[in-house]
C-alpha cells in the first residue's frame, strides 16, 4: 500500500514539475497541457504517436537498469544503441544482396540479433576497460559515444552509402521487409512486442534467477560479493554487455521498424533520454513501463504544440532533470530510502 | 603545426580540467562539468552581446559557474547524494535550458551571433595568458597551502580532516564552487574566444574529455596541463587541415607527438608496465608511414573529428587508473551524528 502512494505521490511530482516548466517557460498552461495531452492520446494516431516512443525508450532504460544496478554507470546508451543499429544494417544489406532474401520474419530478427550483439560488443568494450584498466565507465562509455556517432557519419556517406552514392544516407528496407504495422497510416510496429518481452525478460533475470542476484550483490555491496566468491569483474563486464545488447536492439528496432535506414541523425538521443526514465523509475523493470509512457506521452504531445521546439526534446531535458534533482533531494531527506545505486 | 591554433583548442579544455582537477582533489567528481561549461557558455555570449562588453561576459560566466558548483555541491555534498546521477542531470539541465533561453532570446536556431572581438595580448587571447598563469597557481594552491592540504586530506581521508577541525563539508563546497567558476570561464572562452557564437550543445563532450584529463594528468596540475595539449592538438587537426585527402607528414606529426607523450607517461611510472608497449607500438606505425611509398592516404574527415575522443579514451587505457587516485572520490562524505 505504501508503495501505491509513494508511485502516486512521484506521479504527482511529475505533473507538477511539468506545470512548472510550463510556467517557467511562461506558455498557457491549460492550453499546453490539453495540446500535450491530445497529442499524446487524443486519438488512435496520438496513441500511436505515444506508444512508437515508449519503445526505444523502454528497451534503453532496461539496459540503463541492469548496468547501474550493477553498479555500471554506463551513459552511453546512445553509443550503444548506434552500434546496434550500424550492425543491423550490416545484416540487412548482407540479407538484402541474396538471390532469394528471406521473408520479413527472417529478415527482421537476424537484423535485430545483429543490433543486439553489435550493442552488446559496444557495451562490454566499456565493461572489460573498467574492469581491466581501471578506465571510469562514466567516462568511456561517453567518449565511446562519439566515437559511435562518427562511426555512424562515416558509414552513411562512406561504405553503407545509398546506391546513387549521393545523400548521406543508407538503402532503405523495403516496406515489405520491415516490421509490420497495426495501421498503415501510423508508425506503431509490432516492436512494441520485442519491448514488452524484454521488460519481462529482464524483470525475471533480474529478481528471479541466480546470475541476476549475483549481479544486484556486486552492485549494492561489492564486498559482499568478494566475501561470497562472486566474481566481480566477470559480471561487471556481464552487465554492460546485456546492458548494451539492450541499447543495440532498440537500435536495431528503430532501423527495422522505424526508419528504414540509417541517416546522421538516426539516433535521436533515446540513449540519453532513457537514463532519467530508469532513474526515476528507481530502477525497477516494471516501473520503468509507467515512467517511461510519461515521457513517451511528453514527447509525442509536444510535437503538436508547434513553434514551441522543434521535437520537445530541449522541454523534455529540462523536466527529466528537474525531475530527477527533485527525486535525488526527496530521497537523501528521507534517507531511510536511499536510491538503488546508492552504495553505503 | 600552429601554435595559437593549438593553444585555442586547447584553453577550454585545460581551464575546465583544472576546475574539474579541484574538485576531484576534494573527492567530488563532477559529472556536469559539460552543462556547467555550455551554461557558462551560453551566458557568456548573452551578456557580452547585450552589455557590448566582453568583461561582463566571462564575470558572468564565472559566476554562473559558481552558482552551479554549489547547486550540485547542494546535492552532493550537503545532501550526500550519488555523484554520477546528479552530475547526469545537471547535464541535462543545461542542455534543456541553454536550448530553451537561445530559442528565447535569438529565435531561430543555427543562426551565427557574432560577438564582439577579443584583443589580442601578446598575440594571443588574454584568456590564454589568464590560463598559463592559472595553471601553476591551482598547482600552488593544492601543494602549498593550508587550504589546499586540508582539500586533498577531504579527498583522501575525510576523516582525518574533519579530526583535524576542518569541515569536510565546506571544503568540498568551495573545492566545487572553485570548480564551477573554471567551468564557467571554460565555457565562455569556448564560445566568445574560439567560436564566436553560441550552438546549441557546443560543448560536444569537452565537458568530458576534461574529466578524462584530469586522470590521465594524474591528479597533478602541470600534467593536466599538458595532457589538453595532446587533445587540444587533436582537435586542432581537424581545422588545419584539408577535409579528406591528409598528408601522411600529419598523421606521423600526430603519431609522433601522442608517442612522445606516451613515453612520458609510461617513464615517469617506472618502466614497470606492460603499456611500454605502447608508444613501441606508435613508433612502429610512425615508421611504417615512413617507409610506405604513399604520400597522400585518403583518411576520411570523420576520423578527425573522432580523433581527441580516440585518444583520450586510449590515453586512459593506457595509463590505467594509477594509485594517486584521491582515496575518497566520488564516496559522499557523512558526518557521524
Amino acid at each position: 500500500m505504501i508503495r501505491v502512494w509513494r508511485g502516486v505521490g512521484t506521479g504527482a511530482g511529475l505533473f507538477i514539475i511539468l506545470v512548472l516548466t510550463l510556467l517557467a517557460l511562461r506558455l498557457p498552461v491549460g492550453d499546453s497541457l490539453r495540446l500535450i495531452w491530445t497529442g499524446a492520446f487524443g486519438d488512435e494516431a496520438g496513441v500511436h504517436r505515444t506508444l512508437v516512443r515508449l519503445i526505444p525508450l523502454t528497451l534503453c532504460g532496461l539496459g540503463i537498469i541492469v548496468a547501474w544496478r550493477g553498479g555500471m554507470y554506463n551513459i552511453g546508451g546512445e553509443g550503444q544503441f548506434i552500434a546496434g543499429g550500424l550492425v543491423g544494417c550490416i545484416v540487412a544489406k548482407a540479407l538484402l544482396k541474396m538471390a532469394h532474401p528471406p521473408g520479413w520474419w527472417l529478415t527482421d530478427s537476424a537484423v535485430l540479433l545483429g543490433g543486439i550483439a553489435g550493442g552488446a560488443a559496444w557495451g562490454a568494450l566499456a565493461g572489460w576497460l573498467y574492469v581491466r584498466r581501471g578506465v571510469e565507465v562514466v567516462i568511456s562509455t561517453i567518449l565511446l559515444n562519439f566515437i559511435a556517432l562518427q562511426l555512424l557519419l562515416y558509414a552513411v556517406s562512406g561504405p553503407l552509402q545509398e546506391g546513387k552514392g549521393q545523400l548521406p544516407l543508407t538503402d532503405k528496407i523495403p516496406d515489405a521487409l520491415m516490421l509490420p504495422r497495426f495501421n498503415r497510416q501510423t508508425d506503431l510496429h509490432v516492436g512494441i512486442f520485442v519491448a514488452a518481452f524484454a521488460v519481462l525478460a529482464v524483470f525475471g533475470w533480474l529478481f528471479f534467477t541466480k546470475s541476476g542476484f549475483c549481479l544486484r550483490v556486486v552492485g549494492e555491496n561489492p564486498r559482499v560479493a568478494r566475501a561470497n566468491r562472486i566474481d566481480a569483474g566477470r559480471t561487471r563486464i556481464l552487465a554492460m554487455a546485456i546492458s548494451g545488447g539492450l541499447c543495440g536492439l532498440a537500435g536495431g528496432v528503430e532501423y527495422v521498424g522505424v526508419a528504414g535506414q540509417l541517416g546522421n541523425s538516426f539516433s535521436q538521443q533515446w540513449g540519453f533520454l532513457a537514463i532519467p526514465v530508469a532513474l526515476l523509475a528507481g530502477l525497477h523493470p516494471l516501473i520503468l513501463v509507467l515512467s517511461g509512457l510519461y515521457f513517451a506521452a511528453i514527447l509525442a504531445g509536444s510535437k503538436t504544440m508547434a513553434g514551441f521546439t522543434s521535437d520537445g526534446t530541449v522541454l523534455i531535458y529540462v523536466v527529466q532533470a528537474a525531475a530527477v534533482l527533485g527525486l535525488v533531494a526527496l530521497h537523501a531527506v528521507r534517507s531511510r530510502h536511499p536510491l538503488a545505486t546508492e552504495v553505503d | 603545426m600552429d601554435l595559437a591554433l593549438l593553444l585555442v583548442f586547447s584553453t577550454p579544455l585545460a581551464l575546465a580540467a583544472l576546475g574539474e582537477l579541484i574538485g576531484q582533489r576534494g573527492g567530488v567528481i563532477n559529472i556536469g562539468l559539460e552543462g556547467m561549461m555550455l551554461i557558462g557558455a551560453f551566458l557568456a555570449v548573452f551578456a557580452a552581446k547585450s552589455s557590448g562588453s566582453l568583461a561582463i561576459g566571462f564575470a558572468s560566466a564565472g559566476a554562473a559557474g559558481v552558482a552551479l558548483g554549489l547547486f550540485s555541491g547542494w546535492f552532493t555534498v550537503k545532501l550526500a547524494a550519488d555523484q554520477v546521477v546528479v552530475g547526469t542531470a545537471i547535464n541535462f539541465f543545461a542542455l534543456g535550458l541553454t536550448g530553451l533561453w537561445y530559442r528565447a532570446a535569438y529565435g531561430s536556431t543555427g543562426k551565427m551571433l557574432n560577438t564582439v572581438t577579443m584583443p589580442k595580448v601578446f598575440g594571443v587571447d588574454p584568456v590564454v595568458i589568464l590560463l598559463i598563469a592559472a595553471t601553476p597557481a591551482v598547482a600552488f594552491l593544492v601543494y602549498r597551502t593550508n587550504w589546499g592540504l586540508a582539500l586533498r586530506a577531504a579527498g583522501g581521508y575525510p576523516i582525518a580532516a574533519e579530526a583535524a577541525g576542518f569541515s569536510v563539508e565546506r571544503l568540498r563546497l568551495q573545492a566545487l564552487a572553485l570548480g564551477g567558476f573554471f567551468a564557467g570561464l571554460a565555457g565562455a572562452y569556448l564560445a566568445l574566444g574560439v567560436a564566436n557564437s553560441f550552438v546549441e550543445g557546443m560543448t560536444s563532450g569537452r565537458g568530458f574529455l576534461a574529466i578524462a584529463l584530469v586522470t590521465f594528468g594524474r591528479w597533478r596540475p602541470l600534467l593536466v596541463g599538458l595532457a589538453a595539449l595532446l587533445i587540444g592538438y587533436c582537435q586542432s587537426l581537424k581545422f588545419s587541415l584539408q577535409e579528406s585527402a591528409v598528408p601522411v607528414l600529419w598523421l606521423l606529426w600526430a603519431c609522433g607527438a601522442f608517442g612522445a607523450v606516451a613515453v612520458i607517461v609510461v617513464i615517469s611510472r617506472k618502466l614497470s608496465n606492460q603499456s611500454f608497449l605502447f608508444p613501441l607500438a606508435c613508433a612502429a606505425l610512425s615508421w611504417l608511414l615512413l617507409n610506405s611509398n604513399l604520400n597522400r592516404i585518403e583518411i576520411p574527415s570523420q576520423l578527425w573529428l573522432a580523433l581527441p575522443y580516440l585518444v583520450a579514451l586510449i590515453v586512459l587505457v593506457a595509463v590505467g587508473k594509477g594509485t594517486v587516485v584521491p582515496g575518497a572520490l566520488g564516496v559522499a562524505y557523512k558526518r557521524e551524528r
